[in-house]
């Protein structure tokens, strides 16, 4: 399965701080400190938990399709660093 | 829009997808891990 | 981001530090020789435990993760595990920098009991002689005891961070043994002359071939060894060594130190690279945002007598303190230039005009002192 089909959520040991380009994520168990280094990953990962996917995460942000393989792309990453993670309980 | 066409014209051998190029350009920019050990002037 | 890199944005400057170094007292039971805050004995104006706990809550609201405590000694305070767990309770991670003297038993269970929590032990040598010889007599044996006691309280992965000197260049792999050994990380930092450091730099130091030794090591290594990003005036060599490559001081890292004074860094305890106080109106926040200190070094610094050599872009220039306390000029190469261009410099340099720190708070009746090796 795809990462755009599966459903996320920031790791719960993870805080953002906003930035003026974007953010600094912080993970508090694992020390790894990752910037997002545009608002719109930003907020498309504030709003993981409410959407039963990454790309209608995506969708939801307005974020164009033409963009989506590489916001997947981030998204992979962001997962192997254990800021956002697979959600269990999909509603 | 502008980098597309810039990247198309700039292109030499290879073919290369518009998107994939746009996407190359996307990655570089939408995340960097840094250690917590790896800025100067702390303990 | 479109136009700067991430490099570029945090030469800038962000609105809070990503970490800082908190040194919580002056006070030491040892007497390193190259101790960088010249620490021994404590400052009758170190702040009290709830001036400490007001930074912490600045720290909180500044969203600032991570600390890394030291001193000095920073178990001399009796409110170490009070202030240690205020900051966790608050959301602050805490590393702390210890000679592991006053890790007993009782207290690594206590540490091995907190989370977010990580410890560094200081170790110069993989033996008594290569380490007490600058870190004092006992000192091999009190970190090593404090290791253990870590390991038999199952702590985790502590660190072990070694100032890497001439006389234990040549131990790195077996530093590196002995946190294997423990399921540590190892950490190898740079020496610089700050504090009693400015006294034995030119006979600490590594050597111009020692460096490539250190440079080709870390490579080797890649991201299993910590440094601290504290040699990337050796880039200068080839590939560029892992880490942001780049001095934060004043950028995206700081120093308070046990009086609340806000400094650039812990190598530059010194009135020329102090911001301003925690005391001071609008506390730790507003020193970090408006002093004058931190607005320059947050301007593009410029390459100055470095702009046509080639390696400026790797090196950077090198480290401000260690070109201060050598008495070298800020815009110009580092004492430890690999391609050689301070060697003039360093050799005409006034020693009775090169910055002094401006605090001591060694004790003075120093037993230790540098033996001839």
């Amino acid at each position: 399965m795809s990462l755009l089909d599966t459903p996320l959520e920031l790791d719960p040991q993870v805080a953002l701080r906003p930035e003026p380009f974007g953010a600094l994520a912080y993970h508090y168990g694992t020390r790894r400190l990752v910037f997002m280094k545009h608002t719109d990953v930003v907020e498309v990962a504030r709003q993981l938990d409410r959407h039963p996917s990454l790309s209608a995460t995506l969708q939801a942000c307005g974020i164009a399709e033409a963009r989506w393989p590489s916001f997947a792309k981030a998204f992979a990453s962001l997962n192997e660093s254990e800021i956002v993670r697979e959600r269990r309980d999909v509603g | 829009m502008a980098v597309r066409d810039k990247y198309a014209r700039t292109m030499e051998t290879e073919e290369i997808v518009e998107t994939e190029v746009d996407e190359a350009v996307e990655e570089e920019l939408l995340i960097e891990e840094i250690s917590i050990d790896g800025m100067c002037g702390v303990y | 981001m479109s136009a700067a890199t991430l490099v570029e944005q945090l030469k800038r400057g962000l609105d809070a530090p990503i970490c800082l170094t908190w040194e919580l007292t002056y006070a030491c039971n040892l007497q390193c020789v190259h101790c960088l805050s010249s620490s021994g004995r404590r400052d009758p104006a170190e702040l009290s435990t709830a001036e400490a706990k007001q930074v912490l809550d600045e720290l909180r609201d500044l969203q600032v993760f991570y600390i890394n405590i030291g001193g000095g000694e920073p178990m001399v305070r009796r409110d170490f595990f009070e202030i240690v767990e205020y900051a966790i309770g608050n959301g602050i991670g805490v590393k702390f920098s210890t000679n592991g003297t006053y890790i007993d038993a009782a207290n690594a269970r206590r540490l091995a009991a907190m989370d977010y929590l990580d410890i560094q032990i200081s170790l110069d040598g993989i033996d008594a002689a290569t380490n007490d010889a600058v870190r004092g007599a006992g000192s091999y044996a009190a970190a090593r005891r404090a290791m253990d006691h870590l390991a038999a309280a199952d702590f985790g992965p502590f660190k072990i961070s070694v100032v890497v000197t001439r006389h234990n260049v040549d131990q790195l792999d077996q530093f590196k043994e002995l946190a294997d050994s423990y399921g540590a990380q190892l950490r190898i930092t740079r020496l610089r002359p700050s504090g009693r450091g400015a006294d034995t730099w030119h006979q600490l130091h590594p050597t111009n071939a020692q460096q490539r030794q250190i440079y080709e090591w870390l490579l080797a290594k890649g991201d299993t060894v910590l440094t601290g990003d504290s040699f990337f005036h050796l880039n200068a060599l080839g590939e560029p060594l892992p880490g942001l490559n780049m001095c934060g001081a004043g950028r995206v890292v700081c120093l308070i130190d046990p009086v609340g004074d806000v400094y650039a860094c812990p190598f530059v305890i010194h009135d020329e690279f102090k911001a301003g106080s925690v005391r001071d109106v609008g506390g730790f926040a507003h020193v970090w945002k408006h002093s004058d200190l931190f607005i320059e070094l947050r301007q593009p610094q410029s390459a100055g007598a470095c702009a046509s050599c080639g390696s400026y872009d790797a090196c950077q220039g090198g480290c401000m303190a260690a070109k201060f306390f050598t008495g070298l000029p800020l815009d110009g190469p580092d004492p430890e230039c690999v391609n050689g261009h301070a060697d003039t410099a360093l050799g005409s340099v006034r020693v009775d005009l090169t910055p002094r720190p401006s605090l001591d708070h060694s004790r003075p009746s120093r037993t230790l002192s540098l033996a001839k090796h």
